[in-house]
């Protein structure tokens, strides 16, 4: 990890204005992410995570403290981000191809368009979802969707990938095997990643730092460096070490929570 | 499978028709008390020419009135949808318009507009089918999931691209759903003002010159003459529907 940051979030808070008053959501958020880092970011339900994602992207800009993306402010949203979340939202009017071709319309190219298509084509291979590229939206599983999601962050080749519990609402079998999907698109894709998630076991297979924040309002609670163990299988789950580290993010998390003392944060 | 598409509505039609002759046959029903079918083929036949005239007449001005209230109706329905503010002024105001039946609105337009026949019978079409158009749009932008809109916001898009690209056809699915509802709707208004103001034109004047004739029969003929145009333009808009949000339909 290099201490030039791509993504730097420093003292960030901020309060929404709701009809019941004002709901501080952010107080004292701290997050750095060097080029090419995967960021995991777990922490109560309702604490800002999803806020914190909207942040980087540029679509909300806070009370307080900076967001930078290669040391330049974030005054609103730029084309370098790339966005999945729990609901796939494919446009169900649209081919698998078309939605993944979807941000290109947008962001300018350089691209003609079979070099576009190629790259989609290529996208999607990637992810195992070669043969579906004229298949609608409602003709795949729940995984598959996330899989043509996840081609449609990418097509752009954005700098910054953000994942918003992309696997939440999988079954555990196809959320593992779009864990391992991840890494291999991360090997040909290379991207800087910001992970919200709810699963520990995902966080720390898939990140290599995993930032705790505090119930709302958030601030950071804790950061764990996962180490680099080289190409990661989903044996590495089932070592001491995964255990450990399973075992200080669970304890975080009920800090966070409010159900264990903070004192014992210390030890 | 087309021919089955065609053979089985057109078979449910002669065995309703059989019925409703049976029907008068067997109650021994007079022309006065209910036409049967095979009374209305004379009809057509005397009066074939003033149908087609009157048909047209009617349907035209249904067309043009359905083609405002679509106008309109997405409109009123795009300020509802994207403002909270509008939505919370509007509602109440297109409610209460709404529940106000059209047929005592007629009068007022026929007094309002006397001799702009063509003009207050649109009006008329319009006003009783802008309704089911303007709540669905509003309630299909409205419901827009707000992650759809990150997608292409986050990627700097403006908001005409987000509306274009996903807010319009993304409602399509409960705009011709509404569209339907109004296409019939705008019969039924067209109908009021031609059976209620004076001037002697369309399906509906029709319908009242066979009253004061007492000719049961081409009142029944007109009846059939509406319920036939009717079929012809809610299948036009389902033809539409399968062209711009065949899509939606999970069945095929």
């Amino acid at each position: 990890m290099t201490d030039d940051p791509l993504i730097d979030i420093r003292g960030v808070r901020h309060t929404f204005r709701t009809a019941s008053g004002p709901l501080k959501v952010l107080d004292g958020l701290d997050l750095s992410v060097p080029e090419g880092g995967f960021v995991a970011v777990v922490g109560p339900s309702g604490c800002g995570k999803s806020t914190l994602t909207r942040l980087v992207a540029g679509l909300m800009i806070p009370d307080e403290g900076a967001v930078r993306v290669h040391g330049a402010p974030v005054t609103g949203p730029r084309s370098n981000v790339g966005m999945a979340f729990q609901n796939p939202v494919l446009l169900e009017w649209r081919s698998i191809l078309d939605n993944v071709l979807l941000p290109l319309e947008i962001v300018p190219t350089k691209l003609s368009k079979p070099e576009r298509e190629a790259r989609a084509r290529r996208l999607l291979a990637l992810v195992g979802l070669e043969g579906f590229e004229n298949k609608r939206p409602s003709e795949l599983s729940g995984g598959m969707k996330q899989r043509a999601s996840l081609c449609r962050a990418l097509i752009h080749q954005p700098e910054v990938l953000i994942l918003d519990e992309p696997f939440g609402a999988l079954d555990a079998f196809t959320r593992e095997d779009l864990w391992q999907t991840m890494h291999r698109v991360k090997e040909e894709e290379p991207f800087t990643g910001v992970l919200i998630t709810h699963d520990l076991r995902e966080s720390i297979f898939l990140a290599d730092r995993v930032v705790v924040l505090s119930g709302r309002p958030a601030r950071t609670q804790f950061t764990l460096e996962v180490p680099d163990t080289g190409r990661r299988t989903l044996d590495h789950l089932y070592t001491p070490e995964a255990a450990e580290m399973l075992n200080t993010l669970r304890h975080q998390i009920e800090i966070a929570q409010g159900r264990a003392p903070a004192a014992q944060a210390a030890e | 499978m087309s021919a089955r598409k065609i053979l089985v509505p057109l078979a449910a039609m002669v065995v309703f028709l059989a019925l409703w002759e049976l029907l008068v046959w067997v109650m021994g029903w007079p022309n006065y008390k209910m036409a049967s079918p095979s009374d209305l083929i004379p009809a057509f036949q005397r009066y074939w020419g003033l149908f087609l005239e009157m048909g047209w007449q009617t349907l035209w001005r249904t067309v043009v009135g359905l083609l405002l209230a679509v106008v309109f109706g997405v409109a009123l329905g795009m300020i509802m949808g994207f403002s909270r503010t509008m939505r919370d002024a509007l509602y109440p105001l297109l409610v209460g318009f709404n529940a106000v039946p059209k047929a005592t609105v007629v009068p007022i337009v026929a007094l309002m507009f006397v001799g702009w026949h063509d003009f207050n019978t649109v009006l008329i079409a319009f006003m009783i089918s802008f309704f089911p158009i303007a709540v669905s749009v509003s309630i299909g932008l409205s419901t827009l999931e707000p992650e759809y809109r990150d997608i292409l916001r986050s990627l700097g898009a403006s908001q005409a691209t987000i509306f274009w690209k996903i807010a319009l056809p993304k409602t399509l699915p409960e705009f011709f759903g509404a569209l339907k509802v109004s296409v019939t709707l705008a019969f039924i208004g067209t109908n009021l003002m031609e059976i209620v103001s004076p001037h002697g034109r369309g399906l509906g004047a029709l319908f009242d010159s066979g009253k004061t004739n007492s000719d049961y029969p081409l009142m029944f003929a007109v009846l059939i003459a509406l319920a036939f145009l009717g079929i012809v333009l809610y299948y036009i808009v389902v033809a539409l529907e399968r062209i711009f949000a065949g899509w939606a339909d999970r069945t095929v």
